[in-house]
Parts: C-alpha cells; sequence; structure tokens
C-alpha cells in the first residue's frame, strides 16, 4: 500500500519534471487541445439534449429530461422514414462498396501494364482530376447532362437506345445509379493513387522469378501484383467498412428532390431537414446520436477485424 | 531478359491503351464540353444536339454578364479571404500539432493521440454542432467558416508521420548549439518538411474553396457567402433572373441562362485546375503517408 503511494507519487512528480522540461511543447499544444475540447468534446456533452426537451430559451442543462421520448417518437410515430433513411443510407453504401471500391483497384491494374511512362502520367493526371472539382460543380455538371435535353439524353437517343427522353433526376430509380457513378467517377484516379504506390513497392525480383517460372504478363498480374497489393486492399476496405454509415450530406443534399427522397434521403440529410430547417433540434440530435452510435460499433467491428487479418489498429 | 510477346499480350497492349485512353477521356470530356459550350453562341447552342468538339460561333457574352453579377465578386472575395485565413490557420495549427505529436519524449502524448484519434470514430453530430458554434455567436461570421475546421484529424497524422522521419540527430545537434523547442519547430523542422507542408496547404485550401458543408448551415448574409454558395443559386437553384433583366425575348434568356451556368462552372474552377499539375508529385506522397496510422 505504501509503496503504491509511493510510485503514485513519484508518477506525478515524474509528470510535473515532464510538464516542466516539457514547457514549451505542452504551450504548442495547448491550442490543439483546446481546440478538440471546444469543437469535439462540448458537442458530445451536447448529445444530452436527444433526451431532453431542449428549447434553446432554457438552455441544454434548463431543459426537462424526457428520457427516450425522442427516440420513440423517430422510431414509432415516424416509423415510415426510419427505415427509408435507413435503407437509403446503407444502400448507398453497399452500391459504393461493391462497385466503388473494386474500380481503382482495376484502374491501378490496368494502368500498371501501361509501359510508356509519358502516356502513363498523362493518364493519371487526367485521372486525379474530377477530384478537385467541387461538389456544387459536379452536381451541377450532372444537372445538366442528366437533365431531359441534356447531353446524355441526346448521345442515348442519338445512338437509338432511347426513343423517349428519361428525365433522371426526378425518377427515384436513378438517383442511387447516378449518385454511385459521379462518385466513381470522381475518385476512381484519386483513390487508386495508393493502389499504384503499392504497386511500385513490389520487389522487381518477384516478376522475374515468376518470368522464368513461365508467367505470362496476366499471370504475373494474378500471382504477383495482386498478392503484393493485397494488405493494402484489406486495410482500406475495414477503413471503408468503418464509415459505412456516413454518406457525404453535401452531394445527396444538392442532389435531391422532394420528388426523388424515397430512394435519396438519407439520415444526414433528415437530420438537416428536422433539426436545423424546422428546429426540432432534440430530435435532431436524437436521430443523429443514433447514426452515431451505428457508425461506432461499425468502427469498433472493423478494427477487430483489422487487427485479426492485418496486424493493423487504428487502436 | 527480353521474352517476345505473345499475340494474346499485344492485343491486351492494344485493348488496355485504347480502352484507358477512352476512360480518361470520358474525365477529361466533361469539362471541355462545359467550356466549349461556355464560349457559344447561346441560340445555336440550344438548337445544337450532341457532344460538341469545339465552341459553336465563338462568343464571351455568357461570361459578360456572369462577371457583371456582383455576387459572383463577392462570392470570389469571401472564397479567398476564407482559403487564405483559414489555410493559414490550419497549417500554424497542424504543424505545431504535428511536430510536438511526433517527440518521443513527451509523457501526455500517448493520452492526446487517443483524445484526439478518438474523434474520428464518434461525434456529437451536427445539431449539437450547431447548438455550439450557435452560443459562441459565430452563427453568420466568417468565423464559422474558419474555426469549426481548424484542424483536420487526418491532416494532423500525416503532419505528425511527416516529422518523424526527420533525424533525431539533427534536433540533438541544433539543441546542443542553443536551441528552444520554437526554434526547432520553425528553424529545422518546418524546412525540412516544406513538401510536406505544400500537400497540406493544398488539401487544406482546395477544402476552403470547396467548402459547402458550413456556410449552408452557419451562414445567412448574402455579403458572406463564398463562392460555392453563388454557384449553387446560379447552378441548381436556377436563379439567374438578375443577370438576365436586359433581354426580353423569353427564350434568348433561357439560352443564357443555360451558357451563364457554364461559364460559372468555368470561373469557379479553373483556378483550381491550373494549379494541381504542378503540385502532383507532393500530394501522391500526402496520400500515401495519410494511409498508413501507427
Amino acid at each position: 500500500m505504501a509503496r503504491q503511494i509511493n510510485s503514485k507519487k513519484q508518477g506525478q512528480s515524474e509528470l510535473l519534471r515532464d510538464l516542466k522540461r516539457n514547457k514549451n511543447l505542452y504551450l504548442m499544444l495547448l491550442p490543439i487541445v483546446a481546440y478538440y475540447f471546444i469543437f469535439h468534446y462540448i458537442p458530445m456533452y451536447g448529445v444530452q439534449i436527444a433526451f431532453k426537451d431542449f428549447t434553446p430559451a432554457k438552455g441544454i442543462l434548463g431543459s426537462p429530461w424526457v428520457g427516450l421520448e425522442k427516440f420513440r417518437e423517430f422510431f414509432v410515430y415516424d416509423s415510415y422514414y426510419v427505415w427509408r433513411i435507413i435503407r437509403n443510407t446503407i444502400l448507398l453504401n453497399v452500391y459504393d462498396i461493391i462497385f466503388g471500391f473494386p474500380a481503382p483497384i482495376i484502374f491501378a491494374l490496368l494502368l500498371n501494364e501501361i509501359k510508356n511512362s509519358v502516356y502513363k502520367r498523362t493518364l493519371q493526371t487526367i485521372s486525379y482530376m474530377p477530384h478537385f472539382i467541387s461538389t456544387v460543380v459536379i452536381v451541377g455538371i450532372i444537372l445538366d447532362f442528366f437533365s431531359r435535353d441534356g447531353l446524355i439524353n441526346q448521345i442515348l437517343k442519338s445512338l437509338g437506345i432511347l426513343s423517349e427522353p428519361i428525365s433522371f433526376m426526378t425518377e427515384p430509380g436513378w438517383f442511387r445509379p447516378i449518385y454511385v457513378g459521379s462518385g466513381i467517377w470522381q475518385q476512381l484516379g484519386w483513390n487508386s493513387i495508393i493502389y499504384l504506390a503499392a504497386i511500385s513497392n513490389i520487389d522487381p525480383q518477384l516478376y522475374e522469378a515468376a518470368l522464368i517460372d513461365g508467367a505470362g504478363r496476366f499471370k504475373q498480374a494474378i500471382y504477383v501484383t495482386l498478392p503484393g497489393i493485397l494488405p493494402t486492399i484489406v486495410i482500406l476496405f475495414i477503413l471503408r467498412m468503418g464509415s459505412i454509415m456516413n454518406v457525404g450530406f453535401e452531394k445527396v443534399y444538392l442532389m435531391y428532390n422532394p420528388l426523388t427522397y424515397e430512394t435519396a434521403d438519407v439520415i444526414s440529410t433528415y437530420v438537416y431537414r428536422k433539426g436545423l430547417l424546422e428546429m426540432d433540434y432534440s430530435y435532431g440530435a436524437a436521430v443523429g446520436l443514433f447514426n452515431s452510435l451505428i457508425n461506432f460499433m461499425f468502427v469498433v467491428m472493423a478494427n477487430q477485424l483489422s487487427k485479426k487479418f492485418t496486424e493493423t489498429s487504428l487502436w | 531478359m527480353k521474352i517476345k510477346k505473345g499475340v494474346s499480350e499485344i492485343i491486351f497492349d492494344i485493348f488496355n491503351y485504347i480502352f484507358l485512353g477512352l476512360l480518361c477521356f470520358t474525365f477529361l470530356y466533361p469539362m471541355l464540353y462545359v467550356l466549349f459550350a461556355s464560349f457559344s453562341n447561346p441560340i445555336k447552342l440550344m438548337a445544337y444536339r450532341g457532344p460538341l468538339l469545339k465552341p459553336l460561333d465563338f462568343s464571351v457574352e455568357a461570361y459578360k454578364l456572369l462577371l457583371s453579377y456582383p455576387m459572383i465578386w463577392i462570392g470570389y472575395r469571401n472564397t479567398i479571404i476564407y482559403v487564405v485565413l483559414g489555410t493559414a490557420i490550419n497549417i500554424l495549427l497542424t504543424t505545431m500539432g504535428g511536430y510536438v505529436l511526433s517527440r518521443r519524449n513527451l509523457k501526455l502524448k500517448n493520452p492526446i493521440m487517443f483524445f484526439i484519434a478518438f474523434t474520428m470514430y464518434f461525434s456529437g453530430g451536427m445539431i449539437p454542432t450547431y447548438l455550439l458554434v450557435q452560443s459562441l455567436g459565430m452563427i453568420d461570421t466568417i468565423w464559422a467558416m474558419i474555426i469549426p475546421g481548424a484542424i483536420s484529424t487526418t491532416n494532423l497524422i500525416i503532419m505528425r508521420t511527416g516529422f518523424h522521419s526527420v533525424p533525431d540527430s539533427l534536433e540533438e545537434s541544433a539543441r546542443i548549439d542553443g536551441a528552444g523547442d520554437w526554434t526547432i519547430l520553425f528553424r529545422i523542422m518546418i524546412p525540412l518538411a516544406m513538401p510536406m507542408i505544400a500537400v497540406m496547404i493544398l488539401f487544406y485550401a482546395v477544402g476552403h474553396w470547396n467548402a459547402f458543408f458550413n456556410a449552408i448551415i452557419y451562414l445567412r448574409s448574402r455579403d458572406l457567402y463564398p463562392l460555392q454558395l453563388v454557384l449553387r443559386e446560379i447552378l441548381i437553384m436556377n436563379s439567374t433572373e438578375n443577370m438576365t433583366t436586359g433581354i426580353s425575348d423569353a427564350s434568348d434568356r433561357f439560352a443564357i441562362t443555360e451558357l451563364i451556368k457554364y461559364a460559372a462552372i468555368i470561373v469557379a474552377t479553373v483556378p483550381i485546375l491550373c494549379i494541381y499539375p504542378f503540385l502532383q508529385k507532393y500530394f501522391v506522397k500526402g496520400v500515401m503517408i495519410g494511409a498508413i496510422k501507427e
């Protein structure tokens, strides 16, 4: 016991000495810690309004507790919206994982087969370009190209694929393909950077050995390149799984309209409409908290998987 | 060692060169289409069907109308303020934080790192954050565009990794010469980490240039609107009446409205697209380091 107290004291004085010795370093860290405390931890504290009947006049502390009332309101009274926004949030992610995740890997593998370095570099530079275009502009271009008399309809018509133009942006059935497809278009090149870098780290001797064993380029790609970048693929896949409940607010918000809410409305846009536009703060916070909790669960699961398969973990 | 290519490999090569060329063309072409369309004659463009390969009857009418619309200039001015001020604060905090957290001998380093990294996995959400910003009196001020996003955790981790790679012996010899922490940071670490900082400047500046979420949530007065909100009005809400009041014919007005949209896209996007090829070699490095978390 005495020794414990002693070592505790010793720990404290060591900490004090550390604080004193590295005074300047801690001083530099102060604004950073303050930033995280204020802008990340105070909102976590503010999440309690999900369990209160918050009115701005009474403030967070003064508002009365209502327990799970707001969650009941969401899950029981608005159950139609609950399943719609959860389904939409998950489906947009699932489609993005199925189609969007492999795309940059395939792109990197194909690009790696281009031996002419000028051509290769040109392709790369062009492929990153869409990443730098803002969401507002991307959606502006989408709305223009996919409108009833837009470029896409014109092309499809002149090729004889369509006889009547489709109004893509007002039909719920088209929202997901356009959302996911445009996302792939925008991020394909950017996301391939990391795979290309992983490919360039593969030991060239492996290719020589494969060549001696009689492997052609297809076999080299399948038996050398792909296994070589597999760890990168696994890590990125796990990271991707960890953000399954996050669908970017901006693009959905700019792209959707009441006619496509059926397939387009996601949790974050619903929180925005209910919480900020209708100023039902507690309700919005409850829906947001539900989303954060599910997302946190996915992150923990993803991290466990990562630990198991890659010996790399986020914590 | 050279081995003769088989026929199937040659076919694959041809296919691959053409396929990737076409694919990259689809990345480029939408921007080219917008560029050509923006310099076209509005009436001709309306009648035209199919992809454009050059402007139809070169005309700068759309740009004249667009640039005579005061909101464009207000948006540009505000965006430049947000980019410059915001990026400066981002870089200052990210380099200081990255440097300190890369030092090995700090007792509180790991707890603080956990304190920071935890926010990547759990957050209070949109509403509590909004209420906080409101109670700080930042609603409808330029600070709402700058302070709530003063640090990006991913970028902080990238910076920390970057500083890790600076050899310890450099710091030690500076200490022997009597340098303190501030001198080491500004005179030794920052110059050495300059390529890394260039990446950070690009990431943050592009982020501010394209920022939309904070603006839509926190800003009310049009005087503070960044370019992206002005663009949203023009591109998505179709409010170009102010620019086309001088045109009496309805179909002319419709035609020029479409053209103004194209011009607006070009005006808002070209500055970014012009600088990024020059920074490409740096940000590839940044993406790589960002992907490795210790």
